[in-house]
């Protein structure tokens, strides 16, 4: 059986979105099985056109530091959030909604993208996965 | 951004990662991983420097073979060959 990553998405900020994505990404490219966790404020980037839409998690500056750190990513040719996502899908990497956090933010499967979702889930999967994992990280 | 070069009994894939950056180089290889078969050769073009390093440690994790790495200035050149049983 290949090894495992297990990751969590609680926070929805774009650079924290950028290095979950990453990450996964790198840990599929080494052959590892990869599953992302979208709770709290991760599971609003699920939503349908909101991948990208995010906030930087320090020196946002009302938008201001957002947009220049993305057009800065554009002039060195970083991959863009959507990109990197389908990238992940790809490459056979899980995605999974916590159904809880869906519950207390009224978000329905319809508000999500529901074809890049492979589960609904709560913790007991995680920590199932998690322990089997040869890297679990909170983001 | 891979393309086919030759269908016979193994084929050679390319993939041109010249000008990406982090993490592209990694994935774009990995892709082409999964698209070969036992015997295939990838050969992977690229200029992200840290690449360079970390193409080979996946092909190890992978279990595949290492042939070459060769440089030219700031760009590289590696060539993967998937074993026989992949």
């Amino acid at each position: 059986m290949a090894d495992k990553a297990t990751l969590i998405v609680h926070s929805g900020d774009m650079d924290k979105v950028y290095s979950a994505l990453i990450i996964g990404n790198g840990a599929l490219s080494m052959g590892m099985d990869v599953s992302m966790y979208f709770t709290f404020w991760g599971l609003e980037r699920l939503k349908k056109g909101k991948l990208d839409k995010g906030p930087l998690s320090r020196m946002n500056l009302f938008g201001l530091g957002r947009w220049m750190i993305k057009r800065r990513m554009k002039k060195k040719n970083v991959r863009s959030l959507e990109g990197l996502f389908e990238d992940f899908i790809e490459l056979g990497g899980k995605v999974l909604a916590c159904d809880m956090t869906m519950e207390i933010m009224g978000v329905g499967k319809e508000d999500l993208r529901e074809g890049l979702i492979t589960d609904y889930c709560a913790v007991g999967t995680y920590i199932k996965e998690a322990k089997e994992s040869d890297i679990t990280l909170f983001i | 951004m891979v393309k086919n070069m030759s269908r016979e009994k193994s084929r050679v894939l390319k993939v041109d990662v010249l000008g990406e950056t982090c993490p592209v180089p990694l994935v774009e290889t990995r892709k082409a991983v999964r698209r070969a078969d036992s015997g295939d050769t990838i050969i992977v073009k690229g200029n992200h420097p840290n690449s360079k390093k970390e193409i080979p440690m996946a092909v190890e994790s992978l279990g595949l073979e290492l042939v070459s790495i060769d440089e030219e200035g700031s760009n590289w050149t590696i060539t993967i060959k998937i074993p026989e049983e992949k």
